[in-house]
């Protein structure tokens, strides 16, 4: 069976998403990282730094291209298999067992997907268009990354857009985790909890440290 | 525990034929015995419309002792009705109360069109099962049996594997009626098991092609086939078949 084939059937359309979906899990250890230096309350002095450095490093920089071709292939991936799959039932059942049989947000992967991605478009609108726009438009000036954020999360509505965009996320990744290694294979009684746990565990961090920057913000803790 | 007759108001799907749109019919299920299966309560049902002159409902039923797959029904919401680890036939009208409204469907999937009201063709899963799910034995003298060695676990996964009637609940379960929880326990019952070796990576190979050809959707891991699956065949038999897939792709 030729790779085409592999990765256009049902299975490996699967092991896509799982792949690109455990490549972003990773991503977001980095990104909640480091923002979270802005907790260090130096007036950005540290975060900004840490941007720079990410936003300059070679090595960084090839990695943000594999980030981009990632995010990509499971949003496309994504889309095509929620259209795909909705298509396979063509005359829809008059009674649903709702959550007796499986959980609402394993079901909503792709509403919370499309969620994320609106949410995703604002988000890269509001600092990832700033940062690039100064380093290559305005000659590779210092940019205050900090005092952005500062100015942006001074706003109510857009604090509670980013807050709505994090709660999506977290439904997303309390199933996506643990699917993720369901897909590759890994199923076990001896570490099916383990990752069940991490998943929690992981979830919980990342929302809890994202949540809290537009809120200290707002909140003017910072 | 106690008997008692019931009534009960059915909404049951009628359909004439594959090219008919197909309804809701109500019928009125009177003095139902709480001992009797479900599928009996639908016997004295169809005992009432043939006496009355009217069509009776088509259903698919053989062994009515949970082994054969055969009675497909989609019962207030839930494949095989709301007991877990039960086919329609085992399940009892002590499940149902006085005067409750029980909403009856046929599995639905592009994959299994229906046949006549609660009937649909699953030969999908034949199709699937032809494409690799067997053993390829020369003919000649059995070989003994203690010949091959097999480790207890895989015999015992195997043997849950195998446990899978094809009745197609997990397809009527599932959110996008993938067909994964089936084809990957017959993967499963023959690649656990030394006879199945030789065929293990194109077994996988032709048996994923053709349920993706049958038009079953893609596995999303919500575990609602698990749930109502009444063998309770596990999907780690599921991230089997992942790892068999992806290990016979690496190597055919």
């Amino acid at each position: 069976m030729t790779w085409k084939e592999y990765f256009t059937s049902s299975v490996g359309k699967k092991l896509v998403m799982a792949i690109t979906g455990l490549f972003l899990i990773s991503f977001l250890i980095v990104h909640a990282g480091a923002n979270s230096c802005i907790f260090l309350n130096d007036n950005g002095e540290t975060y900004n730094a840490v941007a720079r450095f990410l936003s300059h490093n070679w090595i960084v920089r090839f990695l943000e291209l594999g980030l981009f071709v990632g995010i990509f292939a499971h949003i496309i991936q994504g889309l095509m298999l929620w259209r795909q799959n909705s298509a396979k039932r063509p005359v829809k059942y008059a009674v649903n067992p709702g959550n007796a049989t499986s959980k609402w947000y394993s079901r909503s992967m792709g509403l919370l997907g499309t969620l994320i991605l609106l949410f995703l478009i604002i988000h890269l609108k509001d600092f990832f268009l700033g940062t690039k726009v100064a380093m290559y438009a305005h000659g590779d000036e210092p940019h205050n990354l900090f005092a952005e954020m500062q100015e942006e999360f001074k706003e109510l509505p857009v604090v509670i857009i980013y807050l709505l965009g994090v709660i999506s996320l977290g439904w997303h990744l309390i199933h996506g985790f643990s699917s993720a290694f369901q897909t590759l294979g890994v199923n076990s009684p001896k570490y099916n909890n383990l990752i069940r746990n991490a998943g929690y565990v992981y979830t919980v961090i990342i929302c809890v440290l994202f949540m809290l920057m537009p809120i200290a913000f707002y909140a003017g803790w910072l | 525990m106690e008997h008692k007759n019931i009534n009960l108001n059915l909404k049951v799907w009628r359909q004439k034929n594959n090219q008919d749109a197909g309804h809701f019919e109500t019928y009125k299920a009177e003095n139902i015995s709480t001992e009797m299966s479900f599928l009996e309560m639908f016997d004295v049902l169809n005992e009432k419309l043939i006496k009355e002159g009217q069509e009776p409902v088509a259903f698919d039923h053989d062994c009515r002792e949970g082994i054969c797959g055969m009675c497909s029904m989609y019962i207030n919401g839930r494949a095989h009705g709301p007991w877990q680890g039960t086919t329609t036939c085992q399940l009892h009208m002590r499940a149902f109360s006085e005067g409750e409204t029980v909403t009856v469907e046929p599995w639905r999937a592009g994959a299994f069109p229906v046949i006549k009201d609660l009937v649909v063709d699953r030969s999908a899963f034949d199709r699937i099962q032809q494409a690799g799910g067997y053993v390829s034995v020369n003919t000649g003298n059995a070989v003994d049996g203690n010949a091959l060695p097999i480790n207890k676990d895989n015999a015992d996964a195997a043997f849950a594997a195998a446990a899978c009637i094809g009745c197609g609940a997990c397809v009527a379960a599932c959110k996008n009626s993938s067909a994964m929880l089936f084809t990957s326990a017959k993967v499963s019952q023959y690649s656990l098991l030394p006879q199945g070796e030789p065929e293990r990576k194109t077994r996988v190979l032709n048996m994923i092609a053709q349920m993706d050809k049958e038009g079953f959707g893609a596995c999303t891991n919500t575990g609602a086939c698990e749930a109502e699956c009444p063998k309770e065949i596990s999907i780690a038999n599921i991230a089997r078949l992942n790892r068999e897939y992806l290990a016979a792709q690496f190597s055919l």
